[in-house]
Order: C-alpha cells, then sequence, then structure tokens
C-alpha cells in the first residue's frame, strides 16, 4: 500500500487511457481510490481465499462501495409531488414531465454514475401524452430517448413498459426501432391476460429490429417480488422506491472444478461457499447502511424516493450448467444440463440448496430480512462459467425442449433470471408464431424472455443492448461512448455474439 | 386402427397456417404436378432397395422385402431421394393417429393448431380425422391443406373436426389442370364452391409462373364461383411465386415470376372482391 511509486504509476495509467472517455476514466480513478480501502469489517477470512480460488466474485463493486447497487427512485411520488432538491414542482404537461425525469437521472446513480432504472415511462408519463396531439407527443418522446441513449450511455439503464397497451407504450415501441439506440434497456411486463395479442406483437416486432423490450411475466414478480416491482439493470425484479444493497456471486462451474464429486460439492465446497458469500454480503450490507453517506444523507433518501428498508441483498451465481456438468462427470454419469434428465436434476437440487440456505439466513437490512437469489449474466474472468442457469452457447437443445429447461430453473430467482432467443429473418413472417412461442414459454415456466434478429446490428448480449459495430470500433481501439461496449471484450460475452444459437423458422 | 405414411412432422411450422403450428406432412400423391417442390413425396416406396446401395451412413437396409430406414444411423443427407427414380422416399413411417399424436404432443403448449399437409393428407382422410379429434380434444386448431381431388361433400365427419381447408386451385381449366397435374379440375372446383359454401374455406393458393399458366384466368375462375361467398366473408388468396427448388430437372424451365408480376396478381386479385391476398 505504501509503494508510491507505484499507485502513481497506476493511476496515470487510468488516466491515459486511450480506450475510455473522460468519464469512464473518472469512474474508474474513483473505483481506484475505494478500492484501497479494506473489504468491510466483518468480511471472513475465507472469503479472501475464495475470491483468490475464483470460487466467489463480487462483481468488482469495491471494497466499500459508497452507495447500494442497485436504486429504483419512486417516480411516480416525484412527479405527483416535486422534489425540493432539485428545485423542481409537479409537471403540469408532457414537457415539463420529460425535463423532470431528464432532471432526476441526471442526479440520481446506481453504484456506478447512471441510474438503473428509469421508471414505468408508460405509467408515469400516459396522463401527459394523452392531453396532446399524437405526433407532437411523439416528437416529444423522441428527444427524451435520444437524451437518455447519448447522456445515459451505459446499457444497464433499464425502463419499463406494459402490462396494459397505452398510448405511449404504442409510441415508445414506434421509435425504438427508428432510433436504434442502446439505452434504455427496456421490459415489457408481459400478462397474457391484459397484454392484448396486437401490442405484444408490436413488441416482438420492436424487439427483432432493435433487441428491446424483453418480456418479464408480470404475475410471477408481483407475487414474488411485489406489486409495486420495478425491473432494473439487466433484469432485476425489485421493489420500486427501494433496490439491492448488493450483488455478489457464486462461480458454480470453479466450485465445482475444486469438488471431487457431487456429494464432496454438497458437504462441503459449496456450504463454504454459501457461508461465505452469505456473510461477506452481511458485512457489505452493514457498512452501507451503518457507515456510508448515503442513508443519511442523500437526498433521494430525505425526500422519500427511496427508503432503506424497501432494499434487499442479491445471492448471485453464474455457472449451474458447468457445475451439474462437471458434477455428473465426475459422478462418473453421462449426460449434460439440458439433454438429460438426471443432469437437470442435479440443477434443480443445486438451486434448491442455494435456496433454502439463503431463505435459512437472517439479515436485519434486508427487505423481509431475506437474500434474493439472482441469476447472473456474466462478467469478466467467468471462464469456465455460463451466464447463471443459462446453457451453454452452442450446446443449447431444441427450442421446445429449452424453453422448457428454463421453466425448472427460472422461479428460484424473482430478483433476476432471463434467458434470450435470437431468431433469423423468418420470425418477421408470422409473429403470432413468435407469440405463440413466448406464451408457451411462460405456460411451461419461464419467467422473462427475451429476442432479437441474429443478423442486426443491435442485439441482446448476456442481458443488456450491444452494438456489433461498437464492439468493432472498440476493438479497433477507438473509444465508445457506451460504457458496457468494453464488457463485451470479455470473454464471456464476446462468446455471446459468436456462439449463441440463432432460431429459425425455416424447415 | 389405420396406419398412414408420414413423410415428416415439422415441430414447428409459420407457413402453414396461423400462428405457431406443428405441420404432418403424409406420403404420396394423386396428382402429379410439373412445379412439384418436393417430389420426393409423390409416391410410396416400391421397395426396389437401389437406395441401400447408396446410402452413406448405412442407414437404409431390407427386411422382408421392404426398405427399413434407422432414423438414428441416418445422417440426413438426402442420398436416397437423390437415387430414388420412383419420386418416393425410404424415411416414411407408417404411423396411427394416436402415434402421430404422440409427436405432435411435444410440441405443446407452444403451438395455436396443426396443419396436415402432404402429398396428399386426404389419401389418409380416417387417419386424419382421428388426428383432427384428438388434436381438438386438446384445444388445438386443425387444418389441412388439399389438391381438392378428395370428395368433401359426402364427409363430412372429417369437415366437423376440421377448422378449415386450405385448397390448391392450380389452374383455370381442364386442359391446362391435366396438363399441369394430370387429373381433372372439376373436383377442385367443386370443394371450392361447397367448402366455401359451409364455411371451411380457409384459404385457396395459387402457384403462379408467367407463360406456362395464366393466373390472372384462374384468378378470374376462383373470384366467379367465390362471389356470393366473399361478400360475406373474407377469404385468404395466398399467390405463391413458383421457385425453381426442389423441382424435378426436366420441369426446371419454368420461368420464375418478378415482384412486379405478382404485384399486378395482387390487384386483380382485389378487383375480384378478395381482400385478403398475401404473396409468398
Amino acid at each position: 500500500m505504501c509503494d508510491k511509486k507505484k499507485l502513481q504509476q497506476e493511476i496515470e495509467t487510468i488516466m491515459n487511457d486511450r480506450r475510455l472517455t473522460y468519464w469512464q476514466r473518472t469512474d474508474a480513478l474513483a473505483k481506484y481510490a475505494e478500492n484501497l480501502l479494506d473489504y468491510p469489517e466483518g468480511t471472513p477470512e475465507e472469503f479472501y481465499q475464495l475470491m483468490e480460488s475464483r470460487e466467489i466474485n463480487d462483481l468488482g463493486e469495491g471494497h466499500g462501495p459508497r452507495s447500494p447497487r442497485y436504486i429504483l427512485p419512486d417516480y411516480k411520488k416525484f412527479l405527483k409531488e416535486g422534489s425540493e432538491f432539485l428545485r423542481l414542482s409537479a409537471p403540469k404537461n408532457l414537457a415539463e414531465a420529460v425535463n423532470a425525469l431528464l432532471i432526476f437521472y441526471h442526479n440520481a446513480h446506481s453504484v456506478d454514475r447512471f441510474p438503473v432504472f428509469l421508471g414505468r415511462l408508460d405509467d408515469l408519463l400516459e396522463e401527459f401524452v394523452v392531453r396532446e396531439d399524437y405526433e407532437a407527443a411523439k416528437q416529444t418522446l423522441r428527444l427524451f430517448l435520444i437524451s437518455i441513449d447519448r447522456t445515459m450511455s451505459d446499457s444497464f439503464v433499464q425502463a419499463n413498459i406494459g402490462p396494459e397497451e397505452s398510448v405511449t407504450g404504442n409510441i415508445l415501441l414506434e421509435l425504438m426501432p427508428e432510433l436504434q439506440n442502446i439505452t434504455p434497456n427496456m421490459t415489457l411486463r408481459y400478462d397474457p391476460e391484459t397484454t392484448p395479442d396486437g401490442f405484444a406483437k408490436k413488441a416482438l416486432d420492436c424487439a427483432l429490429r432493435c433487441a428491446n423490450p424483453a418480456f418479464g411475466l408480470d404475475s410471477f414478480y408481483k407475487e414474488r417480488v411485489g406489486e409495486n416491482y420495478g425491473i432494473a439493470s439487466c433484469y432485476n425484479g425489485l421493489l420500486i422506491g427501494g433496490g439491492a444493497y448488493t450483488l455478489c456471486r457464486l462461480r458454480l462451474g470453479t466450485i465445482s472444478e475444486n469438488s471431487k464429486n457431487s456429494e464432496d460439492f454438497f458437504s462441503r465446497r459449496l456450504p463454504l461457499c454459501i457461508d461465505t458469500q452469505l456473510k461477506f454480503m452481511d458485512a457489505k450490507i452493514r457498512n452501507v447502511v451503518e457507515n456510508r453517506a448515503f442513508f443519511d444523507s442523500d437526498w433521494m433518501v430525505k425526500e422519500g424516493f427511496v427508503q432503506s428498508d424497501r432494499f434487499v441483498g442479491l445471492f448471485g451465481f453464474v455457472g449451474l450448467c458447468e457445475c451439474v456438468n462437471n458434477l455428473m462427470k465426475k459422478d462418473g454419469r453421462e449426460g449434460r444440463m439440458g439433454h438429460d434428465a438426471e443432469a437437470d436434476a442435479l440443477g434443480v437440487r443445486i438451486l434448491e440448496t442455494l435456496e433454502k440456505a439463503v431463505n435459512e439466513h437472517y439479515c436485519p437490512y434486508s427487505y423481509n430480512h431475506r437474500f434474493v437469489m439472482h441469476s447472473q449474466v456474466g462478467a469478466a474472468d467467468d471462464e469456465g462459467n455460463s451466464a447463471g442457469t443459462r446453457i451453454a452457447y452452442g450446446d443449447e437443445p431444441e427450442l421446445y425442449e429449452h424453453l422448457r429447461n428454463c421453466g425448472l430453473y427460472h422461479h428460484f430467482c424473482p430478483s433476476g433470471i432471463g434467458d434470450i432467443f435470437p431468431f433469423d429473418e423468418t420470425a418477421f413472417r408470422n409473429l403470432d408464431a413468435l407469440l405463440d412461442i413466448f406464451k408457451g414459454g411462460f405456460k411451461v415456466g419461464v419467467k422473462y424472455m427475451s429476442t432479437y434478429l441474429g443478423s442486426g446490428d443491435l442485439i441482446r448480449v448476456t442481458g443488456y443492448l450491444m452494438k456489433k459495430s461498437e464492439v468493432e470500433k472498440l476493438k479497433r481501439g477507438e473509444a465508445v461512448a457506451n460504457d458496457s461496449v468494453c464488457l463485451v471484450t470479455d470473454k464471456t460475452p464476446s462468446r455471446h455474439l459468436t456462439e449463441k444459437k440463432v432460431r429459425s423458422f425455416d424447415e | 386402427m389405420n396406419k398412414a405414411p408420414v413423410n415428416k412432422i415439422i415441430p414447428s411450422s409459420v407457413v402453414d397456417g396461423p400462428g405457431n403450428r406443428t405441420a404432418v406432412f403424409f406420403q404420396s400423391c394423386n396428382f402429379d404436378c410439373r412445379y412439384c417442390h418436393n417430389p420426393e413425396t409423390i409416391h410410396l416406396c416400391t421397395g426396389c432397395g437401389a437406395c441401400v446401395k447408396t446410402c452413406p451412413a448405412g442407414a437404409l437396409s431390407f427386411a422382408e422385402g421392404k426398405v427399413v430406414w434407422n432414423e438414428e444411423k441416418c445422417c440426413g443427407c438426402d442420398t436416397c431421394i437423390r437415387t430414388c427414380t420412383n419420386n418416393a422416399s425410404p424415411k416414411v413411417k407408417y404411423m396411427s393417429a394416436p402415434e402421430i399424436w404422440r409427436k405432435i404432443e411435444g410440441s405443446l403448449p407452444f403451438i395455436r393448431g396443426i396443419t396436415v399437409s402432404g402429398g396428399e393428407c386426404t389419401l389418409q382422410a380416417e387417419t386424419v380425422r382421428e388426428l383432427f379429434a384428438i388434436a381438438k380434444a386438446h384445444g388445438l386448431g386443425t387444418l389441412l391443406d388439399s389438391n381438392g381431388s378428395y370428395d368433401f361433400r359426402n364427409h363430412p365427419e372429417l369437415l366437423e373436426v376440421c377448422d378449415g381447408v386450405m385448397l390448391d386451385v392450380k389452374a383455370d381449366c381442364e386442359e391446362r389442370h391435366r396438363w399441369l397435374t394430370g387429373c381433372s379440375i372439376k373436383p377442385v372446383l367443386d370443394n371450392l364452391e361447397y367448402l366455401a359454401s359451409v364455411n371451411k374455406l380457409e384459404e385457396i393458393r395459387t402457384v403462379c409462373i408467367p407463360d406456362s399458366l395464366d393466373s390472372k384466368k384462374t384468378i378470374d375462375t376462383v373470384g366467379e364461383i367465390l362471389k356470393p361467398y366473399l361478400e360475406k366473408k373474407d377469404i385468404r388468396y395466398k399467390l405463391i411465386k413458383y421457385r425453381h427448388f426442389g423441382v424435378r430437372g426436366k420441369y426446371q424451365n419454368f420461368k420464375e415470376p418478378a415482384e412486379q408480376y405478382m404485384l399486378d396478381l395482387k390487384k386483380h386479385a382485389e378487383s375480384r372482391g378478395f381482400r385478403n391476398i398475401v404473396i409468398i
């Protein structure tokens, strides 16, 4: 720590990284400074070993984050009451509402500098939109979307629409293919009963053209997260007016590599990892609640746009597929996840084990005093671990089989899970058919799914939107505005680009 | 229980009726259309064994004078189809309606219906009827794709479990229909009128080839017969571009229509009272 020269060198390196924009460098510097601190008090000794062996990963959240990881402000309250801190009164028309929201977004943040939740845009704006001429409202919303994309250049900025059809929702679905923006990531809260088929098909057509929106099963999130939920970041179901303190991950694939067989895994290695991650999360959450300024002094807290008792801890994991496949092999059994009933039974048993431990763990600060499971989409250095419960890219079974397989696992993770099914151009021929497949998926237990056009530029990688052309640009060493593009140069997401199975309706 | 020759079952088809459907293709056809793009479905295997010799995967063998197909070994290269001089396929399975249904069941709940096609599926009318009855009991839609040779009028029990027929009208008159298919157009036009009258006409399909067929006249013939019904109900007309793909070599000199030709036909169909016209 005292090697000043080395510190200075590393700071210089960040300051001169030509692949980063000014703000990206500033963020990296802040993170660097933060990580000079120790991990929070109460971090168990085993954590350091398990980080070293890559079995646990803190997602680069930083040693002592200054803020909760995911924040979902109550924008409804804001538009109704205005904000003293922002010196804004309640908006009276669409222009004022959009302006107010943009100001709020600029002053909000998550664990990074951008907000991960922009609200249920149709619910927030419909009363203003219907009072305007359709084309005038569309123009205002067009500028609103452009502003979001260019100023919040991070793929984890998420907005929601649905489940009801609305004028706002329709306008957004018309604008998104035209604009081809990466931000915001968008979810249609889908309810087969209340979302009209025509609107759902329009959303699917939109998704094929610009990878947005994804479909989340409204009833599931209402029941398991809460009536007033929002989908934030990649696909995280969290309470509006709250969020999540932290997200830590077990790398199940790596844990299985360090286990002799499934007996050893279940009796020794996995319990150690689970216990360590739970304790580490406790320490981290205590730190952000008790030692950091956010919950005492942040204007969003002070004005009641978020409340500390609506935050949870996200118990994340990746690499279920590799874990199952490794353990099957080590047990001398054949069969891979997604292709074999025994392998899938093992997968379910692993998640039941996690779920049981998570449900038995008491955390005084977490909503309902419990953590929630999260199937994480993958990050740097995840070699040997596919995203959450996803079947390894390239090894996906036939479409119907694949959807049924998702149904085995999705219900474990109300705070975030999802699968992506890219299609080729044949999908445009019959959107009814694509909707049938989505509806069928939800019937067999899928809770969150999305599609995009395999040959398009704008696609959904792991859980967020990305332009292939921007990835190429970054690979050439040029800076790009969007923070998340940098992530795609990591191995896991880059494999998504080349190996992910694209579905076709062709015979 | 009746067993019918099944060429293949496609779990997800988006071109055989509305929404996502499982399509069952039966083997053998009583027409011999020059432009047939899957001629290997026309006849039943005679057991000559030519394909047994050429199969590179060893998936075909002889048993009791019949060619037996081993699905596990098959590599799907279609050498057998290219070898066959009889417009048949050794990869055909004789299946009862419940056996076919067990294959379709794997597609639930992702489909809204099933479609039977061919070959000519009405040559297996009894199996189709049984299959449709099972599908209906499971809440699925049932569509039937036919060349129109079957006497629907005298078999109401089939139509009872069939939501609708997608009927091919391949030519405008007896002479050209015989030239193209080897069979009479009379039952086709009878069915056209009858199916429309009992509200079971889901769609009309015409493959369009400039110079060789007068598709304008075909549309006239169809339009004339359907005139009284089109006023009451919108019936879909699918105008299909002829494509060389899959067509037997000796008939490959037909001309593929240009986009404008198809658009002109669409306009013509509109003038004949059709509102729902699809070009594929």
